[in-house]
């Protein structure tokens, strides 16, 4: 059985601001981290790897070379192979180019049984990419899985949860679940890993690997969507300010609750 | 091709550092003298527009162009639950008729079920021109693969311009299957939508994980496909029903589907922070989840539901279904008090329509002041106890 884990490099603050005067949008550093959704979608693959006979699993990511921190990381974790998938032919690639994309790199490694992938990511926020590229390779999906209930030689078992209801589904394998928080508690990356995984270089796939190399279906031009423009959010709110010693606080506050007959 | 085009001839050291400073997104790199633009570009063109003049230019695409007038009529995804519409929507057929002021297009329901006529018949009552109703047992409980194929059939019949569904757990899994599968664009959680006259829908969200929002269009694709929250906006009044109910011809669509539902479980249910008068949300500045007790008397005085930020959830401090925000509910609460947020874009957008808005911080340099009616600079350390000690004495004067 082959898991392949779609994971993807995130920024570890949104942070990000938009100068008012000149719409310009100010960074607040570069740092990144794996998203917080895909360390259970990798803990979910470990989980299904074993309960599965002679599993293997298999990360990747889509990204600027310097994503591939995040593969290292699954590799530190448990996971035993990873590669990137990045060219500039992907740029601008709205959500159904990065899923068309993700399903060519599936098609490229082949032999999958199960994709494993995050709720959602902490940038994009959609939880749209998983489902995509399930339609794309013609399988069947779960979304937010928070157990492996049993694996069987054509299928999994899992159970799911949307808001007020969980279900409990068998789903036919080649297939793809993507992972909510709860279910899985994500492990530690292992120092004895890191060590052994030290002189190993991450394979990088592109555009001329893959099994479709039409430069139209990928990045600005694979986008159905485009941004037409960005801006800070709007705001005509007239604010009161309140800046006092505590005790005040407090009183000017039980004031504002008895105006509107809360106290 | 669309594409950013860098005029190198303009470009020098000092062009390249301006550049680089202006990409939020670290996509151009500067190497022997060549400026490029890398993986990284979202195309957000900030460079074309606030970028050195003439430097960067886009180039649009020349690809054939669809014919959009074959594409015609609003079109809502009709969720349902329990042989109930989720009122989500109702809320989306009312922003369906505010669009078509402009465009003056039909407004029309998509219906997927096992004995709905009585929902056809409802959604009838919210103005909504023509249902379209898949009705057989088949599609009695909800499948993501038999549902996309009916749906996929929808399209195909009518031609609706553009299909709305619910930002829900259902519809968040189920609309990205349809948007591929008809190989169109799909905006997530849209918290504004608008239309220019040639049909063309605009999507309004905050984006690229900050406090941005982006204008997303589909220039080029059909249906234009976007969800949107349950409480995003209002529910329509009732009218005199005035519209068709067509009963679409089911043998011919797919039943193909590789998923079988074993059962399904009832979640006990938590007190629902979407339909609630008065909220409490707290956020990181909460230092461990004991220090709650500190809103207690507050709550208790203003029967308020608590409510809490992302990070809280991933501390695993509260029920998902407590979180407000894109990622989590959408609030309209009468009055919401906010306990040590800075506020994300996210939380924002969950919760601005709030009539009373008021939120305590210590950093006074934050989004969420910004956008509130009372905003009070304060440790919640320093103002809680003293704000308790004055609940309590009130309480004592009325016994």
């Amino acid at each position: 059985m082959k898991i392949i884990s779609c994971i993807k490099q995130v920024p570890a603050s949104s942070n990000v601001d938009v100068d008012p005067d000149t719409g310009v949008l100010i960074r607040d550093g570069n740092n990144v981290k794996m998203n917080p959704y895909d360390l259970y979608s990798l803990e979910a693959s470990y989980a299904i790897q074993a309960k599965a006979k002679d599993a293997k699993t298999h990360a990747i990511t889509m990204g600027p070379p310097s994503a591939s921190e995040v593969l290292k990381e699954a590799l530190f974790m448990g996971t035993d192979d990873a590669s990137l998938i990045s060219d500039r032919a992907f740029a601008g690639a709205d959500v159904l180019a990065t899923a068309y994309t993700l399903s060519q790199m599936i098609r490229y490694i082949g032999g999958y049984d199960v994709i494993v992938c995050g709720k959602q990511t902490t940038d994009g926020d959609t939880a749209q990419v998983g489902p995509e590229i399930a339609e794309f390779l013609g399988i069947p999906h779960v979304p937010y899985v928070k157990d492996i209930i049993s694996v069987e030689h054509d299928a999994l078992i899992v159970k799911s949860t949307y808001d007020d209801y969980e279900e409990i589904v068998k789903i036919k394998t080649p297939c793809l679940i993507t992972i909510d928080k709860g279910g899985f508690v994500p492990r530690l990356p292992s120092y004895k890993r890191k060590m052994s995984f030290k002189n190993n270089k991450i394979p990088m796939v592109s555009l001329k690997d893959l099994p479709d190399q039409n430069p139209d279906h990928y990045g600005l031009n694979g986008s159905p969507t485009q941004v037409e423009e960005i801006f800070p959010p709007s705001n005509d709110m007239d604010t009161v300010t309140i800046n006092q010693t505590p005790e005040k606080t407090a009183d000017t506050l039980i004031d504002i609750l008895k105006e509107r007959r809360y106290v | 091709m669309a594409y950013i085009k860098v005029n190198q001839s303009k470009v020098d050291q000092k062009i390249a550092d301006k550049l680089q400073d202006l990409c939020p997104f670290g996509a151009f790199d500067y190497e022997d003298a060549y400026l490029s633009i890398n993986a990284a570009c979202k195309v957000c063109k900030i460079c074309v527009t606030k970028g050195p003049n003439g430097v960067c230019e886009f180039i649009e695409d020349d690809r054939p162009r669809i014919d959009k007038s074959k594409y015609k009529g609003i079109a809502v995804y009709i969720e349902h639950h329990d042989n109930k519409a989720h009122p989500v929507s109702w809320e989306l057929i009312g922003k369906a008729q505010e669009l078509a002021k402009t465009t003056k297009e039909e407004i029309q329901a998509i219906l997927v079920g096992s004995n709905v006529e009585h929902i056809a018949k409802e959604a009838l009552t919210y103005g909504v021109d023509r249902v379209f109703v898949y009705d057989k047992p088949l599609y009695h409980d909800f499948n993501v693969e038999t549902y996309t194929h009916a749906v996929e059939h929808a399209f195909k019949t009518f031609k609706s311009n553009i299909i709305l569904m619910g930002g829900t757990p259902l519809g968040r899994s189920f609309a990205p299957r349809v948007a591929a599968r008809l190989k169109t664009g799909l905006t997530a959680d849209c918290t504004m939508l608008d239309i220019k006259p040639d049909g063309d829908l605009l999507q309004i969200r905050p984006a690229f994980g900050g406090n941005i929002m982006a204008k997303i269009h589909t220039p080029n694709h059909r249906p234009q496909l976007a969800t949107i929250r349950y409480k995003m906006f209002d529910k329509p009044e009732k009218t005199e029903p005035n519209g068709k109910i067509i009963h679409v011809d089911t043998a011919d669509i797919s039943t193909q589907t590789n998923l079988e539902l074993i059962e399904i479980l009832r979640q006990p249910k938590v007190d629902d922070i979407s339909d609630a008068e008065v909220i409490i949300a707290v956020g990181r500045a909460f230092k461990k989840k004991e220090d709650l007790a500190l809103i207690e008397p507050l709550r208790k005085q203003l029967n308020a539901e608590v409510a809490c930020t992302r990070p809280l959830i991933e501390n695993g401090w509260f029920d998902p279904r407590k979180q407000i925000g894109l990622s989590g509910r959408t609030v309209k609460p009468k009055l919401i008090i906010n306990l040590g947020i800075s506020g994300a874009v996210q939380f924002i957008e969950g919760m601005k329509d709030s009539e009373c808005i008021i939120s305590i911080n210590s950093d006074d340099d934050n989004k969420l002041f910004e956008l509130s009616h009372y905003a009070i600079k304060g440790d919640i350390y320093d103002i809680l106890p003293h704000l308790n000690d004055r609940l309590e004495s009130i309480l004592k004067g009325a016994s």
